[in-house]
């Protein structure tokens, strides 16, 4: 009778509790724009919404994207111009259930433009809501084409896949690096397979010989069987399109076996140096294909790099790199818009009606953003970014480009 | 005259969790149709559902047939994959066949790993076989893990481990791409199908438990020695709890896997299972509607802790254990210590809780 009663209770406590949080719904939207404001200006405040891991395993990148995007939410801000941004990061643990949750969460406060969502699968996942939805979406570093595939209103930032994998067998092919080559990947993860697949059909076209392919999962810890298979099939190189944590430990345990290749990396590798306990030493002479280097002597770069240090108290990575050109990419996409259409003011705009403004500017031919992660980066129709591809070489504990 | 007062007492019970699953759907249908609903809780409902058969399915196996099994979300990716091939396979047909078709095969497979898990598993008891089922969790999670399946006009192809060997013309579509899971899933899931589907588990859940059938699982968990000296299989009907439990899993993850466009193998690991027992125990063993209360609180209550931002996770884990501290209160007898030692006491003693 008691077990009865308290499930009574607690059935009604559980109908309270959500028909409460149903009561405020749909602030968003409205009436509509306010539209041009007739001197060219951009003028207004844009809610700004980040979808990313800022806790759980993939933490790292969320928080790196999170911080990027806030100091350059703050050098916005702080511009003057009338024009402001809000800027709201919500967690997703990177799971594909918890972002569209952080997603619709972003909803009801009143998001008008996405800068997400960092990691790949949630990015999917997102997509599609956001796509229905028609709210405008740049995601700093989701690199799937299946992010952007049949979407016209997601843009990436990064490069997707594809152009990564091959544009790392075109790198190595091209500075005549190796001819025998091994590839370690990750078969347990999205991006580590996406990469490595187009890495092997782009080396098959190059000549380039795959003399070794072995896989590892997300909890491996010894990789002697990947690392020796590489080394008894005399591996010049050693390809490794996976993140830093695992790559650390496989250059430990290379040299650990006395095994010296040379070793690639893509964006994911980024961020090796700032492993706590990791002997910089073991990466001297790691190659890896990245959009953006820290020790860039260009003031934009410097600059960010500078305030960067300043509020976090550390080398930004990519991924922060990433988040920051985001939030000018949109400013941007809106700048020019606003001096093309006679001026724009942003506040109690739709969703949906900034949506439509920023992809016809995303794809419009004129436009091009200058960030730190590329001069001139123009967008395709179907959100794919142009960019050139960097690379660099880690010498003496940093990277330096080559 | 005892038995009578058990059977009006158990059915009583049971309309209860009719009630609640209906004023549930009705309270929030309405609130949809109205607009009067946030857009966060709106995008949960589905998952809110699916969750609520997975501890109910869940329950079947750790609260009336007593084995205590980790290895849940193996079985709702089983049907979560199936369910994504079966719409894919489909192509154009309605969107409400596909959708109970989807549900149906989905169930049917996952009933099948159920059955062929369960011949080993099954042979183990307590701790040992709570292992096991953990292990076969992983196993369906790393299998999926290298799976890929394409579809073309020939039919649907399948390989291991390598996505070249699918060996389909240039106009076919890789449904399940390895580690990359399913893109492009179409989102055919709605609130009232899901419902439905709840309701239906709930209805055969306990017409289970209240039968001939249900009564020689429960004494077998019981006592095992007394039920087998009166006849009773333990191994048939432990099975029969067993994948009956499996292909609900299975339904709720097909449902699941068409509520979003994508879905990874990673997604249905260890911690998921972990989280569909934490709502099993803390609604109490054996109990459908703690199972039901707690598995909508559990899911929606992260996403009401939003505003403490990065503490968020840690709320949600001192939560959960004040409210397992209050539900296990001496007042409140008959809820669980901790859950090993519940189980051993419940084998030990016989007799059902209060």
């Amino acid at each position: 009778m008691k077990k009865k009663l308290l499930s009574l209770i607690m059935t009604g406590a559980l109908v309270m509790a959500m028909t409460a949080c149903g009561g405020n719904g749909n602030a968003a939207g409205g009436n509509g724009g306010s539209g041009s404001t007739g001197n060219g200006e951009l003028t207004g405040t844009l809610k700004l919404g980040v979808i990313g891991p800022l806790t759980g395993g993939a933490a790292i990148y969320g928080n790196a994207v999170a911080n990027g995007t806030q100091i350059a939410v703050d050098e916005i801000n702080a511009r003057g111009t009338g024009f402001t941004i809000e800027l709201n990061p919500q967690d997703d643990e990177h799971d594909a259930e918890k972002s569209v949750n952080a997603y619709h969460q972003l909803q009801d406060w009143g998001v008008q433009a996405i800068a997400g969502t960092v990691t790949t699968t949630p990015c999917i996942a997102v997509s599609a809501e956001a796509n229905s939805d028609r709210v405008f979406m740049l995601t700093p570093s989701a690199s799937a084409t299946s992010v952007t595939e049949g979407k016209d209103n997601v843009f990436q930032l990064c490069f997707a896949d594809p152009n990564q994998g091959s544009a790392s067998a075109q790198y190595i092919a091209d500075n005549n690096l190796a001819t025998k080559v091994a590839v370690i990947y990750n078969n347990a993860d999205a991006y580590s397979t996406g990469i490595y697949q187009t890495f092997k059909a782009k080396a098959a076209d190059l000549g380039l010989e795959i003399v070794s392919e072995t896989t590892f999962t997300d909890d491996t810890t010894d990789f002697s069987v990947q690392v020796g298979d590489a080394q008894s099939n005399g591996a010049e190189l050693v390809f490794l399109p996976i993140y830093y944590t695992p790559a650390s430990l496989i250059l430990q345990q290379a040299a650990s076996a006395g095994y010296s290749p040379k070793f690639f990396g893509v964006d994911g590798m980024d961020g090796i140096l700032t492993i706590e306990g990791f002997d910089t030493s073991l990466a001297e002479g790691v190659m890896l294909l990245t959009p953006f280097s820290a020790d860039a002597t260009d003031d934009l770069t410097a600059n960010f790099v500078k305030s960067y240090n300043d509020k976090y108290g550390e080398v930004p990575s990519q991924f922060a790199a990433d988040g920051y050109d985001c939030a000018y990419a949109i400013t941007a996409a809106l700048e020019f818009y606003a001096a093309k259409n006679g001026g724009l003011d942003v506040t109690g705009m739709t969703a949906e009606q900034l949506c439509d403004i920023l992809i016809k500017v995303f794809t419009d031919p004129d436009f091009s953003v200058d960030g730190v992660t590329g001069l001139g980066m123009r967008w395709t129709a179907n959100g794919e970014v142009n960019k050139d591809p960097k690379a660099v070489v880690i010498k003496n504990g940093v990277y330096v480009g080559m | 005259m005892n038995m009578i007062k058990n059977a009006s007492s158990a059915s009583k019970k049971a309309f209860l969790n009719y009630g609640i699953v209906i004023v549930f759907f009705i309270v929030f249908q309405t609130l949809v149709s109205t607009g009067n609903i946030t857009s966060a809780l709106k995008g949960q409902l589905i998952p809110i559902v699916c969750y609520m058969i997975m501890a109910v399915s869940l329950n079947l196996v750790v609260g009336i047939s007593g084995e205590l099994s980790l290895g849940h979300a193996g079985f709702m990716s089983v049907g979560a994959f199936t369910a994504v091939i079966v719409s894919s396979a489909m192509g154009d047909a309605a969107n409400p066949a596909k959708l109970v078709v989807s549900m149906i095969v989905g169930a049917g497979v996952a009933a099948i790993a159920g059955f062929l898990i369960g011949i080993p598993v099954l042979r183990l008891n307590g701790d040992y076989l709570a292992i096991v089922t953990l292990a076969f969790g992983e196993i369906i999670k790393n299998i999926l893990n290298c799976l890929y399946v394409g579809i073309d006009e020939k039919g649907v192809h399948f390989a291991f481990n390598n996505p070249d060997a699918l060996g389909m013309n240039p106009l076919g579509k890789v449904v399940i791409n390895g580690p990359m899971g399913a893109v492009g899933i179409s989102k055919i899931a709605t609130f009232p199908a899901a419902v439905i589907l709840l309701m239906i588990i709930l209805i055969v859940i306990q017409n289970l438990v209240n039968s001939r059938t249900g009564r020689a699982i429960m004494a077998i968990r019981d006592n095992r020695i007394a039920a087998e000296s009166m006849g009773l299989s333990p191994m048939k009907y432990k099975m029969l709890a067993f994948t009956v439990s499996a292909s609900m899993a299975g339904a709720a993850g097909a449902v699941y896997a068409l509520n979003y466009s994508t879905l990874v193998p990673k997604k249905f690991d260890f911690n998921t299972s972990i989280l569909v027992l934490v709502f099993v125990v803390l609604g109490g063993i054996g109990n459908m509607t703690g199972s039901l209360i707690a598995a909508g609180v559990l899911v929606v209550l992260p996403e009401l802790l939003r505003k403490f931002s990065d503490y968020r996770m840690l709320v949600y884990a001192i939560v959960l254990i004040l409210v397992m501290l209050v539900t296990n209160n001496e007042k409140l007898k008959g809820r669980i210590d901790t859950f090993f030692k519940k189980f051993r006491m419940n084998i030990a003693k016989g007799g059902r809780k209060k």
